[in-house]
């Protein structure tokens, strides 16, 4: 049976710098010889609710340090929320941290494999730790390798594996317990697109059998191209949720046009909202001599034209254009006025 | 897990034996053999270096066997996430390192004897008076150097392992009574009342008085009762660190 994600107004506030990639962070602790500074408390979750249902790809978007690591780790024991609550299917995470391990599984940001066995053994330990038998274990590993294409190199110390194959052997080690929800977090960085597309029709397969998956991205192509459903995450809180198409729907108009003027006047804005096909325009607030508005629109180039005029008569020398069609990255755009790549 | 370790230790285990036994060998060479032997030394200070040998040897064998693997696989490699992630309690992976550490410790010691024997012989005179109160002492001895190890591998980060070695490892061994009673101190009374803060003290002392008991030594009960203390302190601190390293 499927197993639902939920969590409810999670927050998790650092007193030191958050690990990066939290999930597993021990990046080391700001110095500990007592200097006076005072501790920088930094919020990485600011009351995150989500509710990711059973047997779905769902996925976490945002920039980085927007808080999908540390989601990631408290729905997987690893970091503790300082407020809120977050459950795997029935269970409590915190309270019932041996039954919610067993549900899940985990492929981390960077890879944590154990360095000191090979790839076959990195499997059988890891089904060992979780009481799977032994003639069993061994039938696991030898099919979960020959599907990630790693049988060849199975008896080699993973030491030497590439970035990719690194990958992979982490993601058939999560698979090992036959997890009800398989967690990743940002499977595809740095991997070379045929790999990533391998790992797309893995996770989309491992899907077909009813599992539910969680995956984190800043990568759009992935989020559109994957996820059944998304959110979308910024300074740890929740902004949009939906399918691809619902919130590329939600942008107005759809087309973005990012315009730099060289002296803008408020004039020239309330002009550029009477152009047929705009639907809303934001001014940004840069310097004198930086100023420019994100045109949302039903059109894109057809309306450069009508804006070079209108700048032209209104004395706003136009320094740079930039058109976006429909995307995720505009919603992201729309959403906090930065741009995913910022 | 444990047959995890003990894997990993199978196959690194020429490179465990040296880093655990070439320093105090070559100790029990140049004190045993070289300063005694050309007459520097009595030839009685070969049978009360032996326990203290024994002790130093399982005390940092315990220590490292924990101490290390954990430091480099919770910040580098951070392997021991899988194994945060299998579904048990987190403090039961720290006990197992424990048990691992014990374990060694207790190879080491075993393996020890002999050695130092053959290389210290003629003119040790050890035996063990109570085979049963030596064998609680060993346990206890490995316990504690592993919990230690526990300790300090779960409250020191990467960059800080010269460090330990300088303010930790050093002292202890050169205040831990390895290379001289306890009762030697007596002409520094405070350095002697300091030095009881030093579980390695209990260790080597508790050997010299199962081993060697012609010579002075500890009372076996407070070397006991000392060894107890610092075992079930080093745990809870150990599992405090522990938790706090494996959830943040």
């Amino acid at each position: 049976m499927a197993v639902g994600v939920r969590t409810q107004d999670l927050r998790k506030v650092y007193s030191s710098s958050p690990p990066l990639g939290a999930a597993g962070g021990f990046i080391a602790r700001a110095d500990a010889r007592g200097e006076k500074q005072p501790k920088a408390q930094i919020s990485a979750l600011d009351g995150l609710s989500l509710e990711i249902l059973p047997g779905e790809i769902f996925g976490l978007l945002g920039p980085n340090g927007a808080g999908k690591s540390t989601t990631v780790g408290v729905l997987t024991t690893r970091v503790r929320p300082t407020s809120g609550q977050a459950w795997i299917g029935e269970h409590d995470v915190w309270k019932e941290q041996t039954r919610v391990k067993r549900l899940i599984g985990v492929v981390p940001q960077r890879p944590n494999l154990d360095f000191s066995l090979t790839a076959r053994e990195i499997l059988i330990f890891h089904a060992a730790y979780f009481g799977i038998g032994s003639k069993q274990r061994n039938e696991l590993a030898g099919a979960l390798l020959e599907k990630f294409k790693l049988t060849e190199r199975a008896n080699q110390m993973v030491r030497g594996f590439s970035g990719g194959m690194m990958q992979r052997l982490s993601i058939a080690r999560a698979m090992m317990h036959d997890p009800q929800v398989l967690f990743l977090d940002e499977p595809s960085a740095g991997l070379d697109p045929q790999t990533r597309i391998l790992l797309w029709e893995i996770i989309r397969e491992y899907h077909q059998v009813g599992k539910t998956v969680l995956l984190t991205t800043h990568n759009m192509e992935e989020a559109d191209a994957l996820c059944q459903r998304l959110a979308i995450v910024d300074h740890g809180r929740v902004i949009a949720v939906g399918t691809p198409v619902q919130l590329k729907a939600s942008i107005p108009g759809g087309f973005v046009l990012r315009l730099r003027f060289g002296n803008q006047t408020a004039d020239l804005l309330q002009h550029l909202q009477a152009l047929p096909g705009v639907r809303e325009v934001r001014a940004l607030d840069g310097t004198a001599d930086n100023t420019g508005a994100d045109v949302y629109a039903d059109r894109g180039g057809s309306l450069i034209p009508e804006i070079a005029n209108l700048a032209a008569n209104s004395g706003a020398e136009l320094s740079d254009v930039h058109i976006s069609e429909p995307s995720l990255e505009n919603l992201f755009l729309h959403h906090t006025g930065r741009s995913l790549r910022d | 897990m444990l047959a995890r370790d003990a894997h990993v230790a199978r196959r690194n285990a020429i490179q465990l034996l040296l880093q655990t036994f070439l320093q105090p060998l070559l100790f029990v060479f140049i004190f045993g053999r070289v300063m005694v032997g050309s007459g520097y030394l009595p030839a009685a200070y070969k049978s009360l270096l032996l326990p203290g040998i024994i002790a130093i040897s399982m005390v940092f064998t315990g220590i490292w066997a924990v101490a290390m693997p954990l430091i480099a696989e919770f910040q580098w490699t951070r392997e021991i996430e899988d194994r945060l992630l299998a579904p048990i309690d987190v403090a039961w992976i720290a006990i197992e390192k424990v048990i691992a550490g014990m374990l060694q410790a207790l190879v080491a010691g075993l393996i020890v004897i002999p050695l130092a024997w053959l290389v210290l012989r003629p003119g040790v005179e050890i035996s063990i008076h109570a085979p049963l109160t030596f064998a609680v002492i060993i346990v206890l001895v490995a316990t504690f150097s592993a919990c230690g190890g526990l300790a300090l591998g779960c409250s020191i980060n990467q960059q800080h392992i010269g460090l330990m070695f300088g303010m930790v490892i050093t002292p202890m061994i050169f205040f831990g009574c390895t290379y001289y009673p306890w009762s030697a101190l007596k002409t520094f009374p405070i350095l002697q009342k300091l030095v009881l803060i030093n579980p390695l003290v209990y260790a080597s002392e508790g050997m010299r008085a199962t081993l060697v008991p012609q010579f002075p030594h500890l009372s076996i009960t407070a070397v006991l009762v000392a060894l107890l203390f610092f075992d079930v302190l080093l745990l809870l601190v150990g599992l405090r660190q522990f938790e706090k390293k494996a959830v943040s």
